[in-house]
């Protein structure tokens, strides 16, 4: 037996508090990354 | 170990593979078995994800490295935040609207039935293969250590993982993953914990006075093995390659609930892996530390291999290794003290002079690290001279009280155990949906004999994991050769599926030539290097060539000879 597909998937909403669209959701996780980066170089700095 | 130890480490593998067994015995659907529950959630999405990633590899291994090389490993994962997002974004929409199994049945309907099994015995051939490697390789380095039998421990580590994953399918994988890991995670921030009470008050400055705590490196030279640019680029394509078209990712994160729960998991791991793997690379670093300041730090880890030498007719040799070793350690510890000094006083000029002391000091003593490794080698060209794996075990059981080393130990079993379940669930699925339901097509609609045969064949590529780490001391060459097979292959997969999303236009016979070509390019590429090691490229930049020349003859050949091998009557459209 097929599994059954999704209806609509893509509209589906994040349901995340603070976060309308999974856009948002993309961007907070690309700017958490960035932030990781950064620290993680100034520890570099710090440390070196 | 003791009988405490005994007890948790028995008592949490067995009752997390005995509750797996227990809670998922009445999974009787397909779409159940092979995709889990429909109420799956986020969390267990994300945490089963991660679990299957992280091997014992991860928890054993990657401290060693960090002890050995310092944290610069970490920016192998600056990759994967990116490549996830494409993944929740591109890949799981359409693999969650066409209701697929695996994604090389995306590749049937997207292309046709041959570039659909090329993608499949692809990931059969190489997770068949790490299979196999998942089990033997912490096995070997806990029976060396605790003098344990290596064939029992894998039999007993292979069975308890064919028993639950056999039963329950991919529902019993996401919910002993889940189990798992909190053991997993309870484990190593114990062991953390006690590290952190026996090191200095200035531990972090020592080690970064030491070149261990170089994080990131934004040097464009390429001869260099980890940078920025390289866990950028490398480990973005790696990543897309890994989370997006391996089956044994694919698999956590199609089921659940609705698409939601799946993206959530993904950017839950989005989020949350470069933070824990620095947790543990800076566990690596700190032993680094703790081990500068004991008075009989072994010249090499691995003490079972060493003793076995040193105690041969060439033990005075190795011996000698050790009196040079014991003596230009102390002298270490000196300046490491005199540094330390130096630097609460502020004189900067000072402070200079004491760094590069302790400098000349600690390359004196790889040096002699070195030297052990290659008198090893003159005694036994045979002798396994890569001891880095066993600085994080000689830690745990030498510093650690019992019960906790026996939880430590139940987390070197459950991130095999976890990452083994998903590997196993994902060649039974793989080799039911893309292999046995399109050669005998006639047989797709009986619900009750496809679960049947998901289960022969998850037993099956679980009795080939434990045959093929049963016989993997004897062909340690065959095993290295494999791997080279597979990371050659693994690139083209990703090609396939990037023009399988992003090149409509595309049909089957082009992307698939185009395949065969840029496995042509890589294999070619790869030979090259071992040929002459000046041109030779690290293997994390086959991904980007592999998957750019996939695309690019793809491209050509669709547009020059007009190839036509569209997808098959009555496929759906690929595109979101």
């Amino acid at each position: 037996m097929p599994s059954t597909p999704d209806q609509d998937p893509a509209q589906e909403p994040p349901d995340v508090p603070g976060f309308r669209s999974w856009r948002a959701v993309y961007v907070f996780v690309l700017l958490a990354f960035a932030a990781m980066v950064a620290a993680l170089a100034v520890f570099t700095r710090y440390y070196a | 170990m003791n009988a405490l130890d005994w007890i948790v480490l028995l008592g949490t593998m067995l009752g997390i593979a005995a509750y797996g067994t227990w809670a998922t015995r009445r999974t009787n659907g397909l779409n159940t078995y092979l995709k889990g529950n429909h109420s799956t959630g986020w969390f267990t999405i994300g945490v089963s994800v991660a679990a299957t990633q992280a091997s014992t590899i991860t928890y054993l291994s990657l401290p060693g490295q960090a002890y050995e090389n310092g944290i610069a490993f970490i920016q192998n994962y600056f990759g994967l935040p990116l490549a996830l997002v494409i993944v929740c974004a591109v890949f799981l929409p359409i693999y969650r609207r066409l209701g697929v199994y695996t994604a090389y049945e995306y590749l049937g309907k997207r292309f046709d039935t041959k570039t659909r099994l090329l993608g499949a015995c692809i990931f059969l051939l190489q997770r068949g293969v790490q299979g196999g490697i998942t089990i033997y390789a912490p096995s070997i380095i806990l029976c060396t250590v605790l003098g344990w039998r290596l064939d029992l421990t894998i039999l007993f580590t292979g069975l308890l993982v064919i028993v639950y994953t056999v039963t329950g399918g991919s529902a019993a994988v996401s919910l002993t993953q889940k189990w798992q890991m909190a053991v997993i995670f309870g484990g190593m921030i114990t062991a953390f914990v006690t590290l952190l009470v026996k090191l200095p008050p200035d531990a972090a400055y020592i080690a970064g006075a030491m070149g261990k705590l170089q994080a990131v490196d934004f040097d464009l030279n390429f001869d260099k093995r980890y940078t920025f640019w390289s866990g950028l680029l490398g480990g973005l394509f790696l990543s897309l390659s890994y989370f997006g078209t391996d089956q044994s990712q694919v698999q956590r994160y199609i089921g659940g609930a609705a698409l939601r729960e799946g993206r959530l998991g993904l950017m839950f791991n989005a989020v949350f892996k470069i933070p824990m793997q620095f947790f543990i690379v800076m566990l690596g670093a700190l032993l680094f530390v703790f081990y500068q300041f004991q008075p009989n730090t072994p010249v090499f880890f691995n003490r079972t291999e060493w003793q076995r030498h040193a105690e041969g007719p060439q033990g005075a040799v190795l011996k000698a290794i050790e009196v040079k070793h014991a003596r230009l350690h102390g002298e270490k510890q000196e300046k490491i003290r005199a540094w330390v000094a130096v630097r609460e006083s502020g004189d900067a000029a000072a402070e200079a002079k004491a760094k590069a002391e302790l400098t000349a000091a600690q390359k004196a003593s790889d040096a002699v690290r070195k030297e052990a490794r290659e008198a090893l080698l003159k005694i036994d060209p045979r002798a396994k001279v890569k001891d880095s794996d066993y600085v994080f075990i000689t830690f745990i059981l030498s510093q650690l009280p019992h019960g906790a080393i026996g939880l430590l130990i139940a987390v070197m079993f459950a991130s095999a155990l976890s990452s083994k379940a998903g590997e196993l669930n994902a060649l039974g699925t793989a080799s039911t949906i893309d292999l046995w339901r399109v050669f005998r097509p006639q047989s797709a609609p009986d619900e009750t004999q496809n679960v049947k045969i998901a289960k022969w064949f998850t037993a099956f590529w679980g009795l080939f994991a434990i045959g093929f780490a049963l016989f993997a001391s004897f062909a340690e060459n065959l095993i290295e050769a494999l791997n080279i097979i597979a990371s050659i292959f693994y690139p083209i997969v990703l090609g396939l599926f990037v023009v399988a999303f992003f090149c409509k236009w595309v049909r089957g016979t082009a992307v698939f030539l185009a395949a065969l070509s840029a496995l042509g390019v890589i294999a070619a590429l790869y030979f090259v290097g071992q040929a002459d090691p000046t041109r030779n490229i690290g293997y994390l930049w086959y991904n980007p060539i592999g998957c750019a020349v996939c695309v690019a003859v793809s491209i050509a050949l669709q547009a020059v000879f007009n190839l036509r091998s569209g997808p098959p009557a009555g496929a759906a459209p690929a595109s979101a």
